[in-house]
């Protein structure tokens, strides 16, 4: 019998599409969706998904809990673990179209939730690592229950099926988003479980990732002393926890996690000046568990910014482009330019570059 | 010019260099065949002490004394390398007085033997190729 | 002369010296050569004469024999075969029968046990993930050992600050593990440090003190403190790049060292700080650590001592349970753990403990580096493991299975010319390396044992930067901890489970 995804390491090959308003102005999911459609052929019909930011301002200080649940029992005994622990603002079945292309679907409820405040104090931690613990326990605890959106006025959007269809079986077209990343899924393998799809995210993070990792089980050995519970086996849950370890736990900017992640070759930090060198053999040496090494490509998404990551051999393509307030980023330039024909500017980063897309002025 | 020195620290007195030279210098390609049955007539000797040992053969000495002394023109320099042509030889014995070495002794034929660093012999220093610590190396000093 | 023995304790040799009197040109090599006068040349005679029962089969003699007319093959006289009451068995019933006393070997636990880096097998990539051609891209194989901090931090000015403790630096992932100048001669000691300052990496004095002569390796050097505490003053401890507290080995856990009165020359003596002559015994305790809590206090008198700017070692055998032991040294300061596998080698052992104590230090590595990080303290303290690492891919599963860097002692000595006839402790190297007999220590010539083991460490990287490119893997430290790279052969469901890895198909 075929294992379900979690239960089982499936690499996947992938086209990743990500788009930004620098403005803050909000644009609803069309565009997005006809980016990742130009991709077509590099996925497989086995997942598709979406992030976007900026959609729920009417609960924008409210954890969007986005579940799918297998069972009743699981939403029973989810919900009464969501009644404990937290104040329920709104609840609602997530709005769905029935399309023929999208099948057999678990249930999906959408929750907007505050903590309970003498909750968060007796465990001494703050309000996003009280949030994050709920869903580890959701997650890991609750057979047939998974939260895969978590974020405060953001959501994340996955079935399997292409992602175009995903899209439209989402109605995304209803949403408004000041940023968007899409991903279509190239599994080797069958596992037809939601769950697997990207995004994959924590929090306000979320990744959608092209690539295989070579570093896994390092990555996932090393990150689960924290406190994370890689459940699905996936490159990208990984990929997202290191993000939302380094950044939210650690402190640190997404510029020095993409270091961390993707870090210059010990010859590259030879060469650079005093103060670089100091900075970057500390990271690798401090981090070094946290090095991602195999082909990837990411787009990290999180409150008011995308950012674009290559591994630092840039063995997955990826292009970036910009159209006055308007920033793109995807696997292939076709799929730019068919949402934005004449660009400012088009241009490939080097492997382990970052480059970072953030809302000017912030985002509330 | 590479010359053959030796590291007197690193000599195990061993003989190999001894056993090595005569087999190079036998003209016979097998060392069973060369050797066996035989008293061996070495160009480098080793000198045995209490605790050192030190292998000795022609220095080929900037200003050679043997040469000087010879008195039919057998022993000649020819860059930095002493040589001795053995037809010439007449056997009158002058240059294994001279040689302060001792580095200078009659062969089995009779005209005399000296290391003419395997010149002859159509390879590297038998000695040093066959010394195990490298108690004698063949280089530029 | 053969020695008189009477009849009740007479064992037959293990070996038999052959040699072809075809071949043989009576050069007498072998007998200048042998300091166990198993050759003489018998002018009578007019050839070459050999008494095996003195042989224990280093192979000097065959290594430079010019006409190779020797060889020695094993004795095949035979008592009434019985796979329970073996040859060995009986000879050993003999001896001690003959001299009521223990029996003592040298060199790693030579018995049947598995071997599991035998048993694992590693992975490359296929299609969907491309191997990397370490030719042609960067292939990293450096490690800092070390302490990582909890969080980082930054000055008023956002810049990071390095917080880190002190680190050692190692340009190849493998180490010179601890063989203490007494055991081993000076020019084998000499040999390591030339070799370890050339790769960018580390030897260790082990528990004999640092020659005078080796201070100017010290940026290389790991200073041993050890029960016996040879050699131990301020300029030592301050002269190595760290400290290592050896609390057991791998060949001889739970109890002392001993190394006899006729090694302890005048140099020994003066490195040792003990009278020459003298019998230099270590205890099987440090006799000011009886608990845990005691050795933090040792870890920080140490740091307090260099003024915390040298990672202390603490190096443990690998016994039963190693794993809460070495949760223990974490907690109690150390930056670095060394942890020694059952078929480690020693200069000198208890025959029975050699063979029966400890456990092989996959194992043992396995738990360690899974219980660490079950508590939350793996990165608190790097990993560190020997007890017989014979090649590069047993390196490549120890740092899949957790290790971040890899001792060698066995190996090393092989480079320099150890041909394992595991008579360490009869102190008559022959090939210069176990012995302080003057005569025989000049037979490593330290130019050439440096050269070697370069050479032998430079191999290894280069096989493993091969191994890691096929993986896709380009940088060793994705490669530490990776358990999903290996996969078990002929294993239990028991063993798979404690290595942390799946079967050959899975």
């Amino acid at each position: 019998m075929l294992m379900r995804e979690g239960e089982v390491r499936i690499p996947s090959g992938c086209a990743i599409s990500g788009m930004i308003s620098l403005d803050g102005s909000k644009q609803n999911g069309e565009d997005i969706m006809k980016s990742i459609a130009v991709m077509h052929d590099r996925s497989n019909g086995l997942g598709g998904g979406f992030a976007a930011y900026g959609i729920y301002p009417e609960f924008k200080n409210f954890y969007a809990f986005h579940v799918f649940y297998d069972s009743r029992r699981a939403k029973d005994e989810a919900e009464n673990f969501i009644n404990e622990h937290f104040e329920i603002a709104s609840m609602s079945v997530m709005p769905t179209k029935t399309i023929k292309e999208i099948t057999n679907e678990p249930m999906i409820w959408r929750y907007f939730l505050k903590p309970l405040v003498y909750k968060v104090e007796r465990t001494q931690v703050d309000e996003d690592e009280f949030v994050f613990r709920c869903v580890m326990s959701i997650n890991t605890k609750i057979d047939g229950a998974y939260v895969f959106s978590s974020g405060k006025d953001m959501g994340s959007f996955k079935a399997v099926g292409y992602p175009e269809d995903v899209g439209r079986f989402y109605r995304l077209d209803e949403y408004e988003g000041y940023s968007w990343t899409a991903h279509g899924r190239y599994p080797t393998n069958t596992p037809g479980w939601w769950g697997g799809a990207h995004p994959f995210s924590v929090l306000d993070t979320s990744v959608v990732h092209n690539g295989e990792i070579s570093s896994y089980d390092a990555n996932r050995r090393s990150i689960e002393m924290f406190g994370y519970k890689c459940t699905l086996l996936t490159d990208t849950e990984a990929i997202a926890y290191i993000v939302d370890y380094l950044v939210r736990k650690q402190g640190m900017t997404h510029e020095d996690a993409a270091h961390v992640m993707a870090a210059p070759f010990w010859s590259t930090i030879e060469n650079m000046n005093e103060e670089e060198k100091e900075y970057y053999t500390y990271i690798r040496n401090a981090y070094a568990s946290l090095l991602v090494t195999g082909p990837f490509s990411i787009i990290v998404g999180y409150k008011g910014g995308l950012m674009a990551l290559n591994d630092r051999l840039k063995l997955r393509s990826m292009v970036i482009g910009q159209k006055g307030n308007k920033a793109y980023m995807a696997s292939e330039e076709s799929a730019i330019r068919i949402i934005e024909p004449e660009l400012d500017k088009i241009w490939a980063p080097l492997g382990g570059e970052p480059v970072i897309f953030n809302v000017k002025g912030g985002v509330e | 010019m590479k010359k053959v020195w030796v590291n007197e620290e690193w000599c195990l007195g061993c003989h190999l260099c001894e056993y090595n030279c005569a087999y190079a210098n036998s003209g016979i390609d097998d060392m069973v065949k060369a050797l066996k049955g035989k008293t061996i007539n070495p160009r480098i000797r080793i000198e045995e002490g209490d605790s050192i040992n030190f292998a000795v053969q022609c220095r080929h000495c900037d200003d050679p004394i043997c040469v000087k002394s010879c008195i039919s023109g057998a022993l000649s320099k020819t860059d930095g390398l002493i040589t001795i042509d053995q037809s010439k030889c007449v056997g009158c014995y002058t240059c294994v007085m001279a040689c302060p070495y001792g580095c200078i002794m009659p062969s089995e034929e009779g005209p005399m033997q000296k290391c003419e660093l395997c010149t002859k012999n159509g390879c590297e220093p038998a000695c040093v190729k066959g010394c195990p610590n490298n108690a004698i190396v063949y280089e530029e000093r | 002369m053969r020695e008189f023995v009477s009849p009740q304790n007479f064992v037959p040799s293990d070996f038999e010296v052959v040699r072809n009197s075809d071949r043989c040109i009576a050069c007498r090599v072998c007998e200048r050569q042998c300091a166990n006068e198993v050759h003489w040349y018998d002018s009578d005679l007019g050839k070459m004469i050999s008494d095996e029962t003195k042989c224990v089969n280093c192979h000097r003699c065959v290594s430079l024999c010019p006409t190779r007319a020797l060889k020695i093959v094993k004795n095949n006289d035979t008592y009434r075969p019985s796979a329970n009451w073996t040859g060995p068995v009986i000879d050993q019933l003999i001896r001690q029968s003959g001299t009521g006393g223990a029996l003592l070997s040298s060199m790693g636990n030579p018995e049947k046990y598995p071997i599991y880096w035998d048993k694992m097998l590693i992975n490359a990539s296929q299609v969907t993930n491309p191997s990397i051609d370490p030719l042609r891209e960067p292939m990293e194989t450096r490690v800092f050992l070390g302490k990582k901090p909890d969080a980082i931090e930054r000055d008023e000015n956002g810049k990071v600050i390095n917080n880190l403790d002190p680190q050692l630096k190692l340009d190849v992932p493998v180490m010179f593990s601890a063989m203490s100048y007494g055991a081993i001669s000076y020019n084998a000691h000499k040999s390591l440090a030339m070799a370890a300052k050339e790769l960018g990496t580390y030897y260790n004095t082990g528990e004999g003190g640092l020659h005078k002569d080796f201070y100017q390796y010290g940026p290389n050097t790991i200073v041993q403190v050890a029960s016996g505490r040879f050699g131990v003053y301020k300029d030592y401890l301050e002269a190595g790049a760290a400290i290592e507290i050896k609390i057991g080995q791998g060949a001889k856990p739970g109890i002392g060292g001993h190394l006899p009165g006729q090694k302890v020359t005048v140099d020994v003596s003066q490195t040792r700080m003990i009278p020459m002559g003298s019998d230099a015994i270590s205890p099987a305790p440090h006799h000011d650590i009886y608990s845990i809590e005691d050795l933090r206090q040792l870890v920080f008198t140490l740091k307090e001592a260099t003024a915390y700017k040298k990672p202390v070692i603490v190096k443990v055998a690998a016994v039963h349970n190693v794993a809460a032991i070495a949760s223990g040294i974490a907690r109690g300061g150390a930056d670095i753990i060394v942890i020694d596998g059952f078929r480690g080698g020693t200069g000198a052992a208890p025959t029975r403990i050699r063979d029966s104590v400890g456990i092989p230090i996959e194992l043992a590595l396995a738990s360690v580096d899974q219980r660490l990080r079950d508590e939350g303290i793996r990165n608190h303290i790097s990993l560190v493991v020997g007890g017989s690492i014979r090649n590069s891919a047993d390196i490549v599963k120890a740092i899949a299975l957790g290790a971040d860097a890899v001792y060698i002692g066995t190996a090393a000595l092989i480079a320099l010319g150890c041909h394992q006839c595991r008579n360490c402790h009869g102190g008559k190297c022959n090939w210069g390396i176990a012995t302080q007999r003057a005569d025989l220590v000049k037979r490593l010539n330290p130019e050439i044992g440096a050269q070697r083991l370069v050479n032998l460490v430079t191999a290894w990287n280069n096989e493993i930067k091969e191994i890691m490119g096929g993986m896709g893997i380009n940088s060793i430290e994705s490669l530490r901890g990776n358990r999903l790279m290996l996969r078990g052969i002929g294993l239990t469901e028991k063993e798979l489970e404690i290595l942390g890895i799946k079967h050959a198909g899975e």
